[in-house]
């Protein structure tokens, strides 16, 4: 079981190093596209915690 | 002579370019019809009954949406020879790539879930039980993928397309009036004003028109295909034809319901075509048989863009073209994702309405993210050389993507909080 776990952490950690260096240049437009894109995605999960705790609440 | 001999070299050409279209066509065809699943079948049958012909012209705005969004995935897949879901990876990083991919199993998961919804209510109508059809399904998607040549999985893939033109001959045979569909149908209208409730259809047509799996699932049947550039314009046409195919059924839906259940407030396709059988019986079973088709196509492109997306990233074989002993991982995600989504619909009290309300939540999550990051690679002029966009393709579709995240989140937000748009 445990060794099972270890080779599924080694193969995600195989993917992470394979995909470390994003191959698009980040030029200003990317970079600034992606951090829209964030705040754009906090945003959306903020709506979603917040429907979520007032379902909960009432 | 010399007539006969053009003649006959124009339809020599002619020929031959129909058999090259036909060994080209497919993924553009698939994916477009497919994205009329049971969820857009609900939407468009709905739209006829809440608001007849008036919102056709709407419909046909959304052929070069579909299209021009589409044809980005022919190009990057045909380039790169990478799948959506690796081309984000390779292209962002691990962290958006796991985003993605993450995102994309829960909402696909999901989606399937409403096509098994879809297809169970609608073999009800034929008496047929829930447990039945999903076992049937499941059997015959498992048949289709497991024959082991992506060619037959393609080819079967299109009859069941072809099936989806089941409601054109409906339509014809409630007698819709020309008049009025030209009269109110084809002039730009909005029916009874802008309100709250309008915004919610027209938003709700654009959601079902554009999905986040119908990104991964075309670019990585356009790489399993083994589509070359030279086949790229081959590929737009096929995606063309394959966008205009699924707004006529689209339309055809809209007329039968607008014509026969105006007024009648329809909340799944499978009310709508027990309603339709109560006055026009062989109409309401084209449209049960059509929500069938539908739900299969859906299952048919959802199961495998999951298992594409997995097998490029954790570097599994991941194509039609290889067997169960060749691909096992490949194939056992398939059929996991195939029989769990399966499973729940025949959990007694399955929260399936609240699924359905969270699919369009979740998938307004991932859309944004995979379109931006569509514009983003199609720009990459180091790798997609000749291929990459132009200005005016930036243009087209920058404006339709942002046009498309403004519209998909408000639909979102007005699925979570829906007095907001009154």
């Amino acid at each position: 079981m445990l060794r099972s776990f270890a080779r599924i952490a080694r193969k995600f950690r195989a993917i992470n190093a394979r995909y470390d260096t994003p191959r698009i240049r980040m030029s200003g437009s990317v970079r600034v596209s992606l951090l829209v894109l964030r705040v754009y995605l906090v945003l959306l999960v903020a709506l979603l915690l917040y429907k979520f705790a007032t379902l909960v609440g009432s | 002579m010399n007539v006969f001999a053009k003649l006959y070299y124009t339809l020599r050409k002619g020929v031959k370019a129909v058999q090259l279209y036909l060994v080209i066509a497919g993924p553009g065809i698939v994916v477009m019809v497919a994205d009329n699943d049971a969820g857009g079948i609900t939407t468009y049958a709905a739209t006829g009954a809440k608001y007849g012909y008036n919102l056709i012209w709407f419909l046909i705005l959304l052929i070069p949406v579909a299209y021009y969004v589409q044809e980005m995935t022919v190009r990057l897949g045909a380039v790169t020879k990478r799948g959506h879901a690796e081309a984000i990876f390779s292209g962002f990083g691990a962290f958006w790539g796991w985003f993605s991919l993450i995102d994309l199993m829960i909402v696909d998961w999901l989606t399937l879930v409403t096509e098994f919804v879809g297809m169970t209510s609608a073999l009800e109508i034929f008496g047929i039980p829930g447990w039945l059809t999903v076992v049937l399904v499941i059997l015959l998607l498992g048949t289709i993928v497991l024959n082991g040549r992506y060619w037959t999985w393609e080819k079967i893939a299109l009859l069941f397309c072809a099936l989806n033109l089941v409601y054109i001959p409906g339509a014809f045979m409630v007698h819709p009036s020309m008049h009025d569909i030209v009269h109110q149908g084809f002039i730009p209208n909005f029916p009874g004003g802008f309100d709250g409730q309008l915004f919610f259809f027209l938003m709700a047509n654009i959601g079902t028109t554009i999905a986040p799996w119908m990104l991964f699932f075309q670019q990585s049947a356009v790489v399993d295909k083994g589509m070359l550039e030279k086949d790229i314009p081959w590929g737009k046409f096929d995606t063309w034809l394959g966008s205009v195919l699924t707004i006529i059924v689209a339309v055809f839906i809209v007329v039968v319901t607008g014509t026969v259940l105006r007024g009648v407030d329809i909340d799944s396709a499978a009310q709508a075509s027990a309603q339709l059988q109560e006055t026009h019986h062989w109409v309401g079973t084209f449209m049960a048989i059509g929500l069938f088709d539908a739900g299969l196509l859906g299952a048919i492109c959802i199961s495998l863009a999951s298992s594409w997306a997995f097998g490029e990233i954790f570097g599994w074989a991941h194509s039609l073209n290889t067997n169960i002993k060749e691909a096992p991982w490949f194939y056992a995600s398939y059929f996991i994702t195939l029989v769990t989504a399966g499973a729940v619909v025949l959990i007694p009290g399955a929260p399936l309405v609240l699924i359905t309300l969270f699919v369009q939540v979740i998938a307004v999550t991932l859309l944004p993210a995979a379109l931006v990051f569509l514009i983003l690679l199609l720009n990459d002029r180091e790798h997609m050389g000749e291929y990459a966009n132009s200005p005016l393709q930036n243009l087209i579709g920058g404006t339709i993507v942002m046009v498309i995240i403004v519209l998909s989140t408000l639909y979102g937000i007005s699925v979570l909080f829906p007095s907001l748009f009154g």
